[in-house]
């Protein structure tokens, strides 16, 4: 027999203890393997090749002060800029007040919008009459199958921000990946009802060329109206969506003591295990020195021991994860980055190099222990 | 009869080291749910703490927060001379027509930017809150570009010492004095004359929002229903109270987040402690006997394992709840989803956190320790002498 079958052999042999301690390191392991892909999601993840060509003008401020509409036309002078569309955040509410039933809403220019969102994909004639529809909105798939919206339908949203409540005629629904669940409409409509948005938006949506134009684009912009009584802020999509989760408070710090304390805790319980079963077997690894296994391979033996447990424990956490995560991105109150996170091979890599590690370390005191241990004293031993 | 609990207690200390390694590992379960409840804790008081409950909001109808809307500023007249409303120690009636807008301030510590509450305010914003406290400097002057910014802004942030000039707008305004707002959601406030903020941001002839205050709470509730009544004005009236309290959701996400971290712990450190107890039975599966056969019932000893889990974890919770104590009245910020604007709050190991933290540590040790104990009073007399 192999060393490594032994030591596969000795983690079955207390089968509720081995199984209660993968239990009990898999639920550490899964939470471990959220946190990174959360991690990932936020702070590594590019998102897609689209939202990485996007950048967001805002009004440097703040984002509840609107920007002069003529700053979409200098903008589309900079080298490098394909297309630039004006956006009105609308906040409005639909139903109530109740938080499950809002969703984003804006007020754009549908011709320069679906040039920018090349992403989201809409039949070509649903397009054509939402930009001839002033009174026409766009909605996404997902949003019109929760409120059961078709083509033609009727929606009235009420507007906090603004004092008017836009009645609104379903045009065009379109589909995207992942689903975004807004809802836009022309921003002449808002003009119209709210005659101070003449002129005015909320912030400026622009498209460059190639990836590598975002960052002299952006700076190219700010400068542009550094001086001027409405100075800007321009961020690519991610560093925008960023923002609103850096609000959210220290969340690195909340993700990095949460992993802390996750492997620790693994820690604490994979080295319970491998102590108690070691002294469980004190007479056994006399008896294996007195056949001659050397200091070397009992080590080993009980290291692997801990590592086959601590990998299993490993898959385990990472399968019930990636359940988890698909079931979070699908349920319908998913919303922004939450939709986009997927747990990745390197993540689940790293998440198992982590468990391996732990049991590593967990089952080395004990293990060199057991490796020095005296063979007489270790035979006399009675538990 | 049941076995004295000096027995568990005895036993626990026997195996020392694995008796600390299972309360370690509870502890860090019950340090993780102490960090989220204190820090759901906090903000509650951040918002239920704000706000007079003499004191009516007026909003635009429709608007459900002071950042958004506003209304024409030749309806505050009206609004002052509404029946109900309280003289100032002047003699007029104390009202104060406010301007609000969110700026971005940068964080002292160089992580990144933040959206802060600015709020314009009346001669009377003041005496309207009579629960904020100059502690430094000295109030704004009335027509002059002078700011009071709150303790919590002064530490957080950069330029906002005394003396400090403080960048927005159409040019510099000088920080004269620190708040102390008691942990309340005006703790993240920056607060200036209501004139010369509005016409640095364009916005004069308009406020976001009112304060009336009242004579008396019954007058409140009059005075609310009042505003929002009258035609003419199209505004809608609320205690300022009702309106900080709705703001509370704000919590939600990390309610959500924090909730999941700590019953996926919770799972993981249940199975820990039940191996513990198995481990703890299978070791004095003779002595368990022994007890049977000098007398002792089958629920005594269900009842003794039970307990020796229960104290397990309560020795775990205790230590997790020591771990945190350094952390107690740490101040950091969220989001408020209703303002779009930072909030700034401190962690609360309150009473009820405390004892939710021990239920908390307490249920992981019941579960851990019920199939165990079931498990060592089942177990057959003869068989358990043998082995």
């Amino acid at each position: 027999m192999t060393l490594s079958g032994f030591a596969i052999k000795n983690a079955l042999r207390n089968r509720r203890r081995s199984l209660l301690t993968v239990a009990s390191v898999s639920f550490s392991l899964l939470l471990l393997t959220l946190m990174i892909t959360i991690w990932h999601a936020f702070y590594i993840d590019q998102g897609a090749p689209e939202t990485v060509r996007r950048l967001i003008t805002r009004h440097r401020v703040s984002l509840t002060f609107f920007l002069p509409s003529y700053y979409a036309e200098k903008i589309r002078a900079i080298p490098g800029v394909t297309a630039v569309v004006p956006m009105t955040w609308f906040g409005g509410r639909y139903k109530d007040d109740r938080p499950e039933n809002f969703f984003a809403q804006f007020a754009t220019d549908p011709d320069e919008y679906l040039k920018v969102a090349s992403d989201k994909e809409v039949p070509a004639d649903q397009a054509e009459a939402w930009r001839r529809d002033q009174a026409g909105a766009m909605v996404d798939i997902e949003l019109a199958k929760k409120y059961g919206w078709k083509i033609g339908d009727r929606v009235t949203l009420q507007g906090t921000i603004f004092p008017i409540n836009p009645e609104l005629t379903i045009r065009a629904i379109y589909v995207m990946d992942p689903p975004n669940r807004s809802f836009y409409f022309h921003d002449k409509y808002l003009e119209e009802a709210a005659p101070f948005m003449k002129g005015r938006a909320g912030f400026f949506f622009t498209h460059v060329a190639s990836a590598g134009d975002v960052a002299r684009v952006s700076k190219a912009v700010d400068d542009l109206f550094h001086n001027s009584p409405q100075p800007t802020k321009t961020e690519s999509e991610k560093a925008f969506q960023l923002g609103f989760i850096a609000m959210m408070g220290n969340v690195k710090a909340f993700i990095l003591s949460i992993c802390g304390a996750v492997v620790f805790a693994i820690l604490l319980v994979s080295a319970n295990t491998m102590a108690m079963s070691i002294r469980e077997r004190t007479r056994e690894v006399a008896m294996l020195k007195t056949l001659g296994f050397t200091r070397r391979s009992v080590f080993s033996l009980f290291v692997g021991e801990a590592v086959v447990l601590s990998v299993l424990a490993g898959l385990l956490g990472i399968l019930a994860a990636t359940g988890l995560v698909g079931l979070l991105a699908h349920s319908p109150g998913g919303i922004g980055v939450v939709t986009h996170m997927t747990v990745t091979l390197s993540t689940m890599l790293l998440a198992l190099i982590i468990a391996a590690a732990v049991g590593f370390v967990s089952a080395s005191l004990p293990a060199y222990h057991a490796s020095r241990l005296n063979i007489v004293e270790g035979l006399r031993y009675i538990g | 009869m049941a076995i004295p609990i000096s027995y568990n207690i005895r036993n626990l200390k026997l195996r020392k080291g694995l008796t600390l390694m299972t309360a370690l590992g509870i502890a860090l379960t019950v340090t993780t749910a102490v960090f989220i409840l204190a820090l759901l804790a906090g903000l509650n008081r951040a918002f239920v703490s704000t706000g007079d409950p003499l004191n009516v909001l007026v909003l635009r109808k429709g608007s459900q927060a002071e950042l958004s809307g506003g209304f024409d500023a030749s309806l505050f007249p009206t609004l002052k001379t509404l029946a109900g409303v309280a003289k100032d120690s002047h003699g007029e009636p104390m009202a104060s027509a406010e301007w609000v807008v969110a700026i971005v301030l940068p964080r002292r510590d160089g992580t990144g930017e933040v959206n802060v509450i600015v709020r314009g305010m009346m001669k009377d914003g003041l005496e309207l809150r009579p629960g904020v406290k100059l502690v430094a400097g000295r109030w704004f002057t009335p027509g002059q570009r002078e700011v009071v910014v709150s303790e919590s802004i002064h530490k957080r942030f950069a330029h906002a010492n005394v003396g400090d000039t403080m960048q927005f707008g159409k040019g510099p305004w000088t920080v004269v004095g620190i708040f102390d707002a008691g942990g309340s959601a005006y703790e993240s406030e920056v607060w200036g004359d209501v004139n010369q903020m509005a016409s640095d941001f364009d916005r004069q002839g308009g406020f976001s929002s009112a304060y009336l205050r009242a004579t008396d709470p019954a007058t409140a509730d009059a005075l609310k229903h009042r505003v929002t009544d009258d035609q003419r004005l199209r505004l809608e009236g609320m205690l300022e109270t009702e309106y900080y309290a709705k703001q509370t959701r704000s919590g939600m996400p990390i309610k959500f987040v924090g909730f999941l971290v700590a019953i996926i712990m919770a799972i993981g450190s249940s199975f820990a402690a039940m191996n513990t107890m198995y481990a703890a039975v299978a070791y004095r599966g003779r002595e368990i006997a022994t007890l049977r056969v000098i007398g002792f019932s089958r629920p005594a000893i269900l009842t003794s394992f039970v307990l020796e889990s229960l104290l397990l974890s309560l020795l775990g919770a205790v230590i997790g709840i020591v771990l945190m104590l350094p952390f107690n009245g740490m101040t950091t910020g969220t989001s408020n989803q209703v303002t779009f604007s930072e909030v700034v709050f401190s962690l609360r190991m309150t009473p009820g956190v405390v004892i939710a933290a021990i239920i908390f540590g307490m249920i992981m040790g019941l579960f851990g320790g019920m199939a165990p104990a079931w498990h060592a009073a089942r177990q057959n007399i003869l068989n358990a002498l043998r082995g």
